[in-house]
């Protein structure tokens, strides 16, 4: 009863949201206040129900309702707690209904926090959200309905995927849709300002905030995602270019160029076509993503089930949107007036060329993701395009960006002084240069551009520094005068440096990681050694365990270094029982930011056993480096001119707009 | 400069940005491409030693071979021809005999398909697309458990 109360809220649910997306629609052009007030109430309802529809389905998978296919399919009773309410959105049913929950939690913020919204826009945005909820209301309850029964009811479940069965399926998703849909609501307001084909700064006030949130959720995915597949795959690698990974690294390209072009927008009047483009753009990527990994045209992990209707809606749905939205922008772009001028070398000539740069490797990613798909279609030739086609040509175009940051802030808004910069950044570069000659000289060997990409991490670090002392005035006035100017600096300046300090850290993990791991694979009795980081391991035995619904052989490995006993590791292979599956579990032990990182392979015949034992210097430096950049985006989130500044500006647009009337 | 010149500047610096992106992305893809086989297409038409390519098929039983340390040599197949492999490394979870699998790598001057790395999905219903569409193009019957959904 209650399953079939789940569904019944899900197709009300699609009720409310067409409610959403028709009358404020109607009330804008007719100017009617009422029916344009309907749009918050039908956001909220509209949350309401899916919220219901979504805990009715994970009711069913915590106490196991195998008469419900979904459950049946993805659940098994024997499975642990959190991996059966994980496991709601580790199918392809569930985690559409999530990312439909998403989408209108997203409707139900704006609703409530657009209070300072002129009338008209909040009006447009919520119908524009409402329309995008109905699309997908629409694609779950017609091909991928969570709530269908089988009778008679099966007495155990199927299992979920154990690759899955990890806590990163329970943070990864959830994080990943936060961003990926966050952007539906820019795209929103990118649609609602052409519909009204006005715009102007405070339109990117509004909108900045909402890219801000997104942002910060989708690094934040996309960097558990990559955890994940590190720990879990026991492959040793953090990124792969696999395309689903891409699917995810597009919008995120995209959306860090929508973060910098709407501070433009904000401060400039200026770049307003882009920004609008921009904001188009990528969610329309966070859509050609959710095709490209829900429609089973690639084969992966995260590819749950392939059924040729599925793919053809949500191409569709892609088409409609995205080839909605840029027709609208064709017609309407014209009609937004242009704003300020600058000179090439100045704060906004250089947000420019981030956004240039961006927007490229975006481009590039995409190509090489999209090129053997589109080939296969035309000529029906297979092709696989791998990591040295990214990494040459990402690696090579974010080269100069990376290069440039640091300048970025140090220039003046309209007309910056290039030479002013970088002799203000001259320490930086030598602090650069200082750290991987100290690192040269201690590590000796290995390649120079290795040592070159740490240069650039330490200088992008210290350059980011460098604004903020700047700023600060810190040994130009007295300390604690440069200690109030220091504090009193507005949130957005330190988010700025955070979020490139954040990119500086990212960047030494990845190279020094990509120069320096090392890896043995090794076949090990009990009783051998191997050497790995300065750690000398020995391999001590094997022993079997017993997990709820996993065996186990683990291999336990003594570690000690220059003889003294330091740590011991645990590797392990699983097989699952109900789907008759072997996993890897891999035994990690930090050191600092290093990891020594170790599988096990096939047992050997003579009772040996293979071994892959990696040393991984700094790799933890990757992931610290997203959270610092995800700090930066909370830290400027909060920045209190993006607070106070809006409902300013909104009372008084809407003063302007009474008085209109 | 008047303000003409300046942005004609900066326009021309944009462009040529995206022309060497282009040509980049150009000789990227010239250079880094792998095509798929399955072993029939090889019988057909042999790819020169050194030029990377994906063989597909799956791994013929009763041919999988411990060889020194960690390497291992086994048989792709399409049930028509064969394909000898050698792989050093730790094999995926998911590999086994009679399985689908993808090899990247080259070819040695032997006829030896030398793998860098070598590919089984995790679900043991799994068959590689590319392998099972190309199986399926050969007219090879595939039973119940290899065909994919």
């Amino acid at each position: 009863m209650i399953i079939e109360l789940g569904h019944y809220a899900l197709i009300l649910a699609l009720a409310t949201v067409i409610i959403q997306s028709v009358l404020p629609l109607i009330g804008t052009i007719r100017n009617d206040r009422a029916l344009m007030a309907v749009a918050p109430a039908a956001a909220f309802a509209g949350f309401l129900l899916v919220l219901f529809s979504f805990s009715v389905l994970t009711f069913a998978y915590v106490v196991s309702d195998f008469s419900v296919a979904n459950v049946w399919e993805n659940s098994h009773s024997l499975k642990p707690m959190i991996y059966k309410i994980s496991g709601v959105w580790g199918n392809h049913e569930g985690s559409m209904l999530l990312w439909l929950l998403i989408l209108v939690f997203f409707s139900a913020l704006v609703a409530s926090f657009g209070a300072n919204l002129p009338e008209r826009l909040r009006a447009n945005v919520l119908a524009v959200q409402g329309l995008i909820s109905t699309a997908f209301a629409l694609f779950i309850l017609l091909t991928s309905n969570p709530f269908i029964r089988l009778s008679p009811a099966p007495a155990e479940g199927q299992d979920l995927n154990p690759v899955l069965q990890d806590i990163g399926l329970a943070i990864h998703p959830p994080l990943l849709y936060l961003g990926y849909v966050g952007f539906s609501v820019c795209f929103s307001f990118a649609i609602a300002a052409l519909i009204d084909g006005r715009i102007d700064a405070a339109w990117a006030r509004w909108v900045r905030p909402w890219a801000l949130t997104a942002w910060s959720f989708l690094t934040a995915g996309i960097a558990m995602g990559s955890y994940w597949a590190y720990y879990e795959l026991g492959w040793g690698g953090w990124w792969f270019w696999d395309p689903v990974e891409n699917a995810s690294f597009i919008p995120w390209l995209a959306g860090t160029a929508l973060l910098h072009s709407a501070l433009v927008m904000e401060k400039r009047e200026a770049l307003k076509i882009w920004t609008v483009l921009l904001a188009i753009l990528t969610f329309s990527m966070s859509l050609l993503g959710t095709f490209l990994v829900r429609s089973g045209v690639l084969t992966s992990v995260h590819a749950f089930a392939t059924d040729p209707t599925r793919g053809v809606f949500i191409l569709a749905i892609l088409i409609f949107f995205i080839g909605g939205a840029l027709s609208l922008f064709a017609f309407r772009a014209a009609t937004l007036k242009a704003g300020g001028l600058f000179a090439p070398i100045s704060r906004e000539g250089a947000l420019v060329l981030n956004n240039l740069i961006l927007t490229t490797a975006a481009a590039t990613v995409l190509t090489g993701t999209l090129y053997p798909l589109v080939l296969e279609a035309l000529t029906g030739e297979k092709i696989s395009v791998g990591p040295p086609f990214f990494n040459l040509t990402f690696g090579l175009l974010m080269l100069p960006l990376l290069l440039a940051v640091p300048f970025g802030p140090l220039l003046a808004w309209k007309r910056g002084d290039i030479l002013a910069a970088g002799q203000r950044l001259f320490a930086a570069a030598a602090i650069g240069l200082a750290v991987a000659a100290a690192v040269m000289y201690s590590y000796r060997g290995g390649p120079v551009l290795a040592y070159f990409g740490i240069a650039i991490g330490f200088y992008m670090i210290a350059g980011a520094v460098t604004d903020l002392w700047l700023r600060a005035g810190i040994g130009k006035v007295a300390g604690n005068v440069a200690f109030r100017r220091f504090v009193g600096l507005p949130g957005s300046a330190f988010g700025t440096a955070l979020a490139h300090i954040g990119i500086g850290v990212t960047v030494i993990g990845i190279v020094a990681v990509t120069a320096f791991e090392t890896e043995h694979v090794v076949e090990m009795k009990p009783g051998m050694q191997v050497e790995a980081g300065g750690f000398t391991l020995t391999f001590d035995g094997m022993r079997r365990g017993q997990g709820p619904n996993y065996s186990e052989e683990s291999g336990h490995f003594t570690v000690a270094r220059a003889g003294a006993v330091v740590t011991d590791i645990w590797s392990s292979k699983r097989f699952y029982t109900a789907r008759r599956m072997p996993t890897t579990e891999a035994g990690i032990r930090t050191f600092w930011f290093s990891q020594l990182y170790v599988s096990l392979g096939d047992a050997m015949a003579d009772g040996g056993i293979v071994v892959r034992v990696w040393w991984k210097p700094m790799i933890l430096c990757i992931w610290i480096g997203t959270l610092i950049m995800m700090a930066g985006g909370a830290v400027s989130l909060f920045d209190r001119r993006l607070r106070v500044g809006a409902p300013q500006k909104a009372r008084k647009v809407k003063a302007a707009l009474e008085a209109a009337e | 400069m008047t303000r003409k010149q300046k942005r004609l500047a900066v326009i021309g610096g944009g462009v040529a940005f995206l022309v060497a992106a282009v040509l980049l992305v150009m000789f990227a893809f010239s250079q880094s491409i792998a095509y798929f086989y399955v072993p029939g297409d090889l019988a057909k038409a042999s790819v020169p030693p050194g030029t990377r390519i994906r063989l597909g098929g799956l791994v013929e039983d009763g041919t999988v071979k411990r060889g020194e340390g960690s390497t291992v040599t086994f048989t792709v197949t399409d049930t028509l021809s064969t394909v000898p492999v050698t792989y050093t490394g730790i094999l995926p979870d998911l590999f086994r005999e009679g399985q689908g699998v993808v090899a990247e790598g080259t070819f040695g001057t032997d006829g030896l398909f030398i793998a860098d790395t070598v590919l089984a999905k995790h679900d043991e219903t799994y068959m590689p697309k590319d392998v099972a569409d190309r199986l399926k193009a050969q007219g090879v019957e595939l039973s119940g458990k290899e065909t994919i959904k």
